[in-house]
């Protein structure tokens, strides 16, 4: 940062042209157009939804009752909150550890370039393009039991008769393979730029001092992947918490509940129960966990910075 | 030939290699499966339904009847109507917005700074439920521009076009004022010319993001002729489902995905570097 600053009115001839008043305005005249839609959709939207929470309304009513803390007691006391809560939690752990892990050693195994390996590079990458409503799609000719894609192949190999989206048990899981399908090529992306950041000549020293692949991996790479691995996590976290739209198209939460998902508990609360009350207390309750969460990325993100410059 | 050529690899390599094809394999099988089915002649039975072996005949039926069954054209002009309006308006405000953080000095710029940066990190879907209450209030309820409305700004655009007018030496717009030309034109004609790269990123990220959007839509818009391609797919996968129609259900999803990944094959490199950019946003 200069100390003296040269903004738009430092040279005298712009100066003295315009009254100083315009030019001080100035700033907050282009912010102007930017703030009007944050404040509209979202900071607005933030203390109105913690206002909502305190009122029970009937759906279409302009104004609901004031009923304290008691919306906050029903979404706890639900056990269809607690269950897409604990289903997130679980969701997080089977989505996030296997993509980052399928991420990273795709970015090992990709990280030269060669025509070859910038193919498959595009090719992993393909499915964080197409929307997650056509993955969707796809997947639930992938999952249909009997004639799908997946027991197709499987039957071949003797083994049948899951019912990959309608057993309750493995419902959620299968719904994490689609998850991982979809990310897994995005994350790489993160990890390939990661490894370009490592100076080749760390590797090569401990090479030379007689170190395994598996040790400098372990002991070299991975320590210094630590920053974007976090930053990656958060990226996953937050996909966690707010991608949906194959639950809506592919299971609806269920079946009995089991992949039921924090937003689409919000959704069916808004939406279909007419529960707003209730569905602004879960929107709280997961902004709060977003913020926690984002707060978190930043540092990851101020110490992957730290570490490139 | 090819001997000689895996007689010069360690086995390390070929193994790498080969774990890398089947890697790759798995990856595509669905899209493999969804263009082989999209052309595949309907067969009454659904028995081979799951090959992968392209059709003997290949034929358009599942397209013309995806065409007949759902109204994709209207779906792809909504979509294209999104998209391109809140590109467009977006492109002003950050442009606004991120060169009043990279040059001016004014009161309050932390403050709201931070307040930009906090959008950056409560995406929108998260606050479907109260901005559906404002869009109703703002009378802009099933209609594309309420689809459009909460992303016309965007913190993640503003973040991204400080940073690279921060790239940009002073020099040409200090030469440019000394000159006689006014802020405004500095910005039109020096500054954002050489801010191309930025706003080429941003505008990829931000047509992928609101191309495949749907949570969104699916709650503003509720007549049928205002459906983006996402709304309309869902649906109309639904029916296809149900009636077992998996070739009918692989063209329409074929329908919605192709545009993006047809343009990112033409463009890779430009592709990977903006959705690298984009990793805050999520």
């Amino acid at each position: 940062m200069p100390a003296i600053s040269a903004t738009a009115e430092h040279p005298a001839a712009a100066r003295w042209r315009q009254p100083l008043a315009v030019v001080q305005a100035r700033p907050y005249l282009l912010l102007a157009p930017s703030l009007i839609f944050l404040v509209l959709f979202t900071f607005f939207p933030i203390i109105e939804v913690a206002f909502a929470s305190l009122f029970r309304t009937a759906y279409g009513q302009r104004s609901g009752s004031f009923v304290g803390l008691d919306n906050y007691l029903r979404v706890l006391q639900d056990g269809a909150f607690r269950n897409a809560v604990l289903n997130n939690l679980l969701y997080a752990v089977g989505t996030i550890v296997p993509s980052l892990v399928i991420a990273l050693g795709l970015a090992l195994l990709l990280n030269e370039s060669s025509r070859f390996k910038a193919a498959i590079r595009a090719l992993v990458f393909l499915p964080t393009l197409i929307p997650l409503v056509a993955a969707a799609a796809l997947f639930s000719f992938i999952f249909l039991p009997g004639i799908g894609l997946l027991d197709h192949f499987l039957a071949k190999l003797g083994l049948r008769g899951f019912n990959w989206l309608g057993d309750p048990d493995i419902a959620l899981a299968s719904l994490s393979v689609l998850t991982v399908w979809k990310n897994a090529g995005y994350y790489m992306l993160f990890y390939l730029a990661g490894l370009q950041a490592i100076p080749s000549d760390l590797g090569e020293a401990a090479k030379l001092d007689g170190a395994s692949a598996w040790q400098r991996l372990r002991h070299v790479t991975l320590p210094l992947l630590a920053p974007t691995t976090g930053f990656v996590a958060v990226i996953a976290l937050i996909n966690v918490l707010t991608a949906v739209d194959h639950i809506v198209v592919l299971t609806k939460g269920g079946p009995n509940g089991a992949t039921n998902l924090l937003l689409y508990y919000i959704y069916q609360n808004a939406n279909e129960f007419y529960d707003l009350g209730k569905a602004s207390a879960a929107t709280v309750i997961s902004v709060a966990l977003l913020l926690a969460l984002s707060l978190l990325g930043l540092k990851g993100l101020e110490g992957g910075a730290a570490r490139a410059e | 030939m090819p001997s000689r050529i895996l007689a010069r690899l360690g086995p390390a390599q070929i193994g790498s290699a080969a774990l890398l094809c089947a890697v790759a394999f798995v990856w595509t099988t669905p899209f493999l499966w969804m263009v082989v089915a999209a052309f595949r002649p309907e067969s009454g039975g659904s028995r081979d339904m799951a090959s992968l072996l392209p059709p003997l005949q290949p034929t358009l039926a599942n397209f013309v009847l995806a065409f007949e069954s759902a109204d994709f054209a209207l779906y792809y002009l909504n979509t294209l109507l999104v998209v391109s309006g809140i590109l467009a308006v977006q492109l002003v405000t950050i442009s606004l917005a991120g060169y009043a953080f990279a040059r001016l000095e004014f009161a309050g710029k932390d403050i709201l700074f931070t307040l930009f940066l906090l959008q950056l990190m409560l995406v929108p879907p998260i606050l479907v439920v109260p901005n559906l209450t404002t869009v109703v209030r703002l009378g802009i309820y099933d209609s594309l521009l309420g689809v459009m409305a909460p992303y016309l700004a965007s913190a993640f655009g503003t973040f991204l076009m400080r940073q690279t007018f921060k790239t940009i030496p002073r020099d040409y717009e200090e030469a440019a004022l000394l000159d006689g030309a006014r802020w405004w034109q500095v910005l039109w004609h020096v500054l954002l010319p050489l801010a191309r790269p930025g706003l080429v990123a941003f505008s990829i990220v931000s047509v992928a993001a609101h191309w495949n959007e749907f949570l969104w839509p699916l709650m503003v818009v509720n007549a049928p002729e205002k459906r983006t391609l996402t709304v309309g797919l869902a649906s109309f996968a639904a029916g296809a489902e149900g009636g077992q129609e998996w070739g009918l259900l692989a063209a329409g999803t074929l329908l919605v995905a192709l545009p993006l990944v047809v343009a990112f094959l033409a463009f890779q490199r430009q592709f990977i570097d903006s959705f690298m950019f984009s990793g805050v946003k999520g």
